[in-house]
């Protein structure tokens, strides 16, 4: 720790010194921050660190993840962990998808400015304020397509002038994709089947009464799938 | 409690000629507009008076119905011999009031059943015009 | 021909869906297809009338933006609410170039709009473009005997700088359907305002106003309305269905986008026609032979 390097960023505009080629989240870590919310995956999938931040002599403020963006020497953050943005409550087999449905429970799209603030905002390059025109106009295919990388971080929500709630009408545009266009997946289906056979109760039944020893000992002992390397020869790659 | 929200109502006049780039003393009071428009019956103030209020700088325009009631139709625009837009006037009244989030529109008295009769652009024209 | 860079408009992929496939048809069938701009915003429906609110005009600029990329230098269009809107924007950036500057840096890290879109409605395009003689000579349905009211509203002719036509006694959308055999009468309230978007909180503005619109055409002798405008026809149908006050000569009266009937004249097949169109063409056109 004595030799390791340190650059200074500003976490909610109280200076820190952090390692350098760490990320945001681990710079708040070390600078002594316990996460009890705005923590989840660590890896960018679950959308649970939306962080805000600007770069030394920049204006512009940028959305990233806190788990994926690495800081910089004079980063001035702040975490946007969560957005209290409604969403509608729907049964998905009552919805008609030829009906203009993404327009009935979120109604606020139509005050969709085309500012594009949501699309600048993303830290997935979504095209946000596209896939929201398409839900305005009832392309709900096109909705589910654009916005199938959207892991509801929330920072467009937070952004919007009009109040939209982005990532909830893109989640309702996927599911009405899913139903009404899609086929449903035998591997899928076979699943299901299993579970309601009671194929894993056993299992989970045995979990639920595991003592916490033994729970601890089993989360130290799983199994993790290895990622597998790209078959890409590396002599290539170097030039 | 919720922040109470207000508009300013002084200096009407210079507010409303600032935000609409139009000029209310051209206006001499002919009414052309006034007998031109579709919904004058429904207005509290005549088109025609509501320059004059303005002229008059009465800040008790504010609570009138007419900005609300107007849709920008520019049939008093295009004939105005006098060239004053009053839609661009009617628009400045509704701004003030939209500016402070005192909407006329709200979403939340919208049923689902009522917006999926709607086509688009009804929608978005009147939350364009009547929220802020 | 070429084809023509073409900017639906929300509600023509909704609700004024047979107003857009009748005006595909038609723009086909006269060898000047429409393309739909591969990605496109709402326009906003309505312009923006403060001095200040440059915001609400980005809308439209991002559009133009985009009928460049698509290598056109007009956009053309069949809402006339969308018209007016990308019209009246396109006029004002042009000629104010610092309010342009102004929106271009707001979109900062993306594409410049340099001006130079031209937008045009599509009844431009049949007039000045196509000509009523071409239109004519392409018919198959002539829709002899049948009388239509023009129903123009306010935003295809005001105001006079974006209007399509004379602003008091609009002509373009009749001669339109006279070149296909109708024959069409004038009426005081053809470029009166239907409503609009009153229709949302204030529905008996609208249809107190769409309903004087349907009797003095009814009164002029029309059996069929048509429309240019889903928000127009919107209200007209509901005033159709929900009359209010002394209304028994409307009762009779249809409403379509003249689009439909152009699409009818010139050989639509039935199948693709709204039950509407289908119902004016055997009580007064095909019944005289028409077809």
């Amino acid at each position: 720790m004595a030799d390791e390097k340190l650059t200074q960023i500003y976490i909610m505009g109280k200076a820190y010194d952090v390692p350098v080629g760490v990320t945001i989240m681990d710079a708040m870590e070390y600078a002594g921050y316990r996460f009890i919310r705005g923590a989840g995956c660590r890896s960018g999938f679950c959308g649970a660190c939306g962080t805000v931040y600007r770069k030394a002599g920049e204006y512009r403020l940028e959305f990233v993840l806190a788990c994926q963006e690495m800081v910089e020497e004079g980063m001035h953050l702040t975490q946007l962990p969560f957005t209290p943005a409604p969403r509608s409550d729907y049964t998905l087999a009552e919805l008609d998808p030829s009906e203009n449905v993404l327009l009935q429970h979120y109604p606020e799209i139509a005050r969709c400015v085309s500012c594009n603030t949501c699309t600048k905002a993303c830290p997935q390059e979504i095209e946000v304020m596209d896939y929201i025109q398409a839900a305005l106009r009832g392309d709900v295919a096109k909705v589910a397509e654009l916005s199938f990388d959207c892991i509801a971080c929330g920072l467009c929500a937070m952004r919007c002038p009009a109040d939209i709630k982005h990532y909830h009408v893109g989640q309702m545009g996927r599911r009405l994709h899913g139903v009404a266009d899609l086929a449903t997946p035998e591997h899928l289906t076979a699943r299901i089947a299993q579970l309601d056979g009671g194929a894993f109760d056993g299992e989970m039944e045995t979990l639920a009464s595991a003592s916490l020893a033994d729970l601890k000992a089993k989360y130290a002992e799983r199994v993790i799938e290895k990622v597998q390397e790209p078959e890409v020869a590396t002599e290539e790659v170097a030039t | 409690m919720a922040r109470t929200k207000t508009i300013p109502r002084e200096n009407l006049r210079e507010r409303v000629e600032e935000l609409s780039g139009e000029r209310v003393f051209a206006c001499y009071q002919c009414g052309m507009c006034s007998s031109g428009c579709p919904y004058a019956e429904q207005m509290d103030r005549l088109p025609s008076q509501v320059i004059r209020d303005l002229q008059l700088d009465d800040e008790t325009l504010l609570d009138s119905n007419a900005m609300w009631v107007c849709a920008s139709c520019l049939a008093c625009e295009v004939r105005c011999p006098k060239g004053v837009d009053l839609a661009k006037l009617m628009e400045a009244l509704r701004q003030i009031h939209l500016r402070k989030a005192l909407d006329r529109v709200s979403l939340d008295d919208l049923s689902k059943d009522e917006i999926k009769k709607l086509p688009q652009i009804a929608l978005v024209a009147s939350l364009r015009k009547k929220s802020g | 021909m070429t084809k023509l860079a073409y900017f639906p408009g929300c509600s023509l992929k909704d609700n004024a869906k047979r107003f857009e496939d009748a005006a595909f048809f038609v723009m086909e069938t006269l060898g000047a297809p429409l393309e739909e701009l591969e990605t496109w915003n709402c326009c906003g429906t309505v312009y923006s009338l403060a001095d200040d609110d440059l915001m609400h005009h980005i809308a439209s600029v991002r559009n133009f933006i985009r009928t460049k990329e698509a290598g056109s230098e007009e956009l053309v269009t069949l809402c006339a609410m969308c018209y007016n809107t990308l019209a009246r924007v396109a006029g004002r950036v042009e000629a104010h170039a610092d309010e342009l500057e102004k929106i271009n840096a707001f979109m900062d890290r993306e594409e410049d709009y340099e001006g130079g879109i031209r937008i045009r409605h599509i009844l431009q395009v049949l007039r000045d473009t196509i000509g009523w003689e071409a239109l004519s000579e392409t018919v198959v349905r002539p829709l002899d005997n049948l009388k239509i009211a023009a129903y123009y509203g306010c935003t295809l002719v005001r105001p006079q700088e974006t209007g399509i036509d004379d602003m008091e006694r609009p002509v373009v959308m009749a001669d339109a359907l006279a070149a296909v055999g109708a024959e069409p009468v004038t009426f005081p309230f053809e470029a009166e305002c239907c409503g609009t978007y009153q229709i949302v909180d204030e529905p008996h503005l609208a249809l107190e106003q769409s309903n004087r619109i349907l009797r003095s055409a009814r009164l002029a002798g029309a059996d069929v309305v048509v429309t240019a405008c889903p928000l127009c026809q919107h209200n007209l149908e509901q005033a159709l269905i929900a009359p209010v006050g002394e209304s028994e000569e409307i009762k009779s009266i249809q409403v379509v986008y003249f689009t439909e009937l152009l699409a009818a004249a010139l050989g639509a097949d039935e199948a693709t026609m709204s039950p509407v169109v289908r119902e004016i063409l055997s009580t007064s056109v095909t019944a005289e032979g028409g077809a």
